[in-house]
């Protein structure tokens, strides 16, 4: 039997992690935003990390995307060469490459994402040309293609974003971000800023594109109901802390620690 | 014969945090067995933990101790301990879950909803959807209605396409939570045929199911929960 299992772990081992979080942590003088957190990321997986504020979910998001160096701890990610690397060691022009290709970062403020005074099409065309693309017919093309996946009327694209609707410039984001084709995806709280009906619109298109292009999502939030309807796995934190973790639908209806238990009892019935 | 399901000594109880910390047990000493073709119908009253055992064995709920038992392509996978990857990939590949209600995405049709496990598994969507669509018809939901999300459609109707999309993977066990609790007799004898299709297929099958008639008509052998019932 023990044979048998060994047999069925290898099959499932035979993809490598795509990134792994080694304990990190943080600290703020004495206030520690981040403690030992570790884990793997596998391709196609969907992550979420739930907490309420200040719990370290942010700040997380930040050493993860080698946007915040760590106080101690290693994140390592698996470039497309094949080769596993640690950010802290990516030089300054690589880590950008890697942000502009490899990766995409949903930010909660699309204006944060976006260039707020430039046409939709150049917002998602400018990716493209940063990895090479040149030929100003077929980004024009890619782009519209992109509008109309994130269901923005191609009519629009000529338009600058700030002439768009919160929720068309946060599917504008997704679509500047998603257009490179990037295997891993950071989001921060994406649906935080949205009205109840526009949040379930942007959560059904994000589900079906992560699973048509099998992308690997960490995706930080306080709401679980978008960690349901999303991830396969979630970490709950508190105090820098990942108090608890697993399959997001044991977690949810099978909560253990006191806090998750809170947190779970705390939704509102739908 | 190869036994599908063996659940041995498996034990679950919740633990209150916010009520001061109480000790709910749920069951202890789960021990029982399917094999392939066969359907095991759990019974007891209510509150006897007929659900949690199932959602034990598809992962859902946590075991304190004990050993769930699932062969997974060709080798046993004890999912009591198993790694989240390795329940998401027994999901996909070995155990379909059909819930009491359907929790669909707001805007999918209903076709899609019922195709996806198809889809997933690396079917074209064509030809999932053409094999949503005659399972969608056997159990009389009506073609207008393929293209909306279920959301509103009745409590009967969205059991329906709960059961079609349960049904329509061609996995090796299936975990049946009062399958025809809100269905009429016609789609209910519809429901008797599908479990006695799959149980000719070799699926494992364990089911909840109240009514004594159905119990009767798909039931190869009963569990009393009961005798699992946990000293409190």
């Amino acid at each position: 039997m023990a044979d048998q299992d060994m047999a069925d772990l290898d099959k499932l081992g035979s993809d490598q992690p795509l990134l792994v979080a080694e304990s990190l942590s943080k600290s703020y003088g004495r206030i520690a935003a981040c403690r030992e957190v570790s884990f793997s990321l596998y391709p196609g997986e969907v992550l979420a990390i739930v907490g309420e504020s200040g719990s370290g979910k942010s700040t997380l998001l930040q050493i993860l995307s080698g946007q915040l160096n760590p106080s101690a701890g290693h994140v390592s990610y698996r470039m497309r060469d094949g080769i596993t690397r640690d950010l802290t060691t990516l030089g300054e022009a690589e880590r950008r490459f890697l942000f502009r290709t490899d990766w995409g970062f949903v930010h909660q403020d699309p204006a944060q994402g976006l260039r707020m005074a430039v046409s939709a099409g150049a917002n998602v065309g400018e990716r493209l040309m940063a990895v090479g693309w040149n030929h100003y017919g077929r980004i024009r093309e890619t782009a519209s293609d992109w509008l109309g996946r994130v269901e923005i009327d191609v009519a629009r694209i000529d338009d600058a974003p700030r002439t768009y609707s919160g929720g068309m410039r946060q599917r504008l984001q997704i679509a500047r971000n998603l257009v490179t084709e990037p295997r891993l995806v950071f989001m921060d709280e994406p649906t935080g800023g949205l009205d109840v009906s526009v949040q379930a619109r942007l959560l059904d298109l994000v589900r079906s594109l992560v699973a048509e292009l099998h992308l690997a999502v960490i995706i930080v939030t306080h709401d679980l109901a978008v960690a349901r309807l999303l991830s396969h796995r979630v970490m709950v934190m508190k105090g820098g802390r990942v108090i608890e973790t697993g399959l997001t639908d044991q977690v949810l209806d099978d909560p253990r620690e006191p806090y998750t238990q809170l947190l779970v009892s705390s939704i509102l019935p739908p | 014969m190869t036994v599908m399901i063996d659940i041995a000594d498996a034990k679950k109880t919740f633990t209150m945090h916010l009520q001061g910390g109480i000790e709910l047990p749920v069951v202890s000493g789960v021990t029982f067995h399917v094999n392939p073709g066969e359907c095991v119908v759990l019974s007891g009253p209510s509150g006897a933990g007929k659900s949690s055992i199932l959602k034990m064995i598809f992962g859902n709920y946590r075991c304190d101790s004990g050993r769930i038992g699932i062969r997974h392509r060709g080798a046993v996978v004890d999912l009591a301990t198993a790694e989240p990857r390795q329940v998401l990939n027994i999901r996909r590949a070995t155990i379909g879950y059909v819930s009491q209600f359907l929790r669909a995405v707001p805007r999918v049709a209903t076709i899609d909803v019922v195709a996806e496990p198809l889809i997933v598994n690396g079917m074209n969507r064509a030809d999932a959807q053409a094999r949503a669509g005659e399972l969608l018809h056997r159990l009389n939901i009506p073609e207008r209605l393929w293209q909306l999300p279920p959301a509103t459609f009745s409590g009967g109707e969205q059991q329906r396409v709960n059961i079609a999309r349960g049904f329509i993977s061609e996995l090796p066990i299936l975990l049946l939570d009062e399958p025809t609790a809100s269905l009429d007799a016609a789609n209910r004898a519809v429901v008797v045929a599908l479990v006695a299709e799959k149980k000719r297929q070799g699926v494992a099958m364990v089911a909840i199911v109240h009514d004594d008639e159905i119990r009767h008509l798909i039931a190869d052998r009963i569990v009393d929960v009961t005798s699992f019932a946990a000293a409190a």
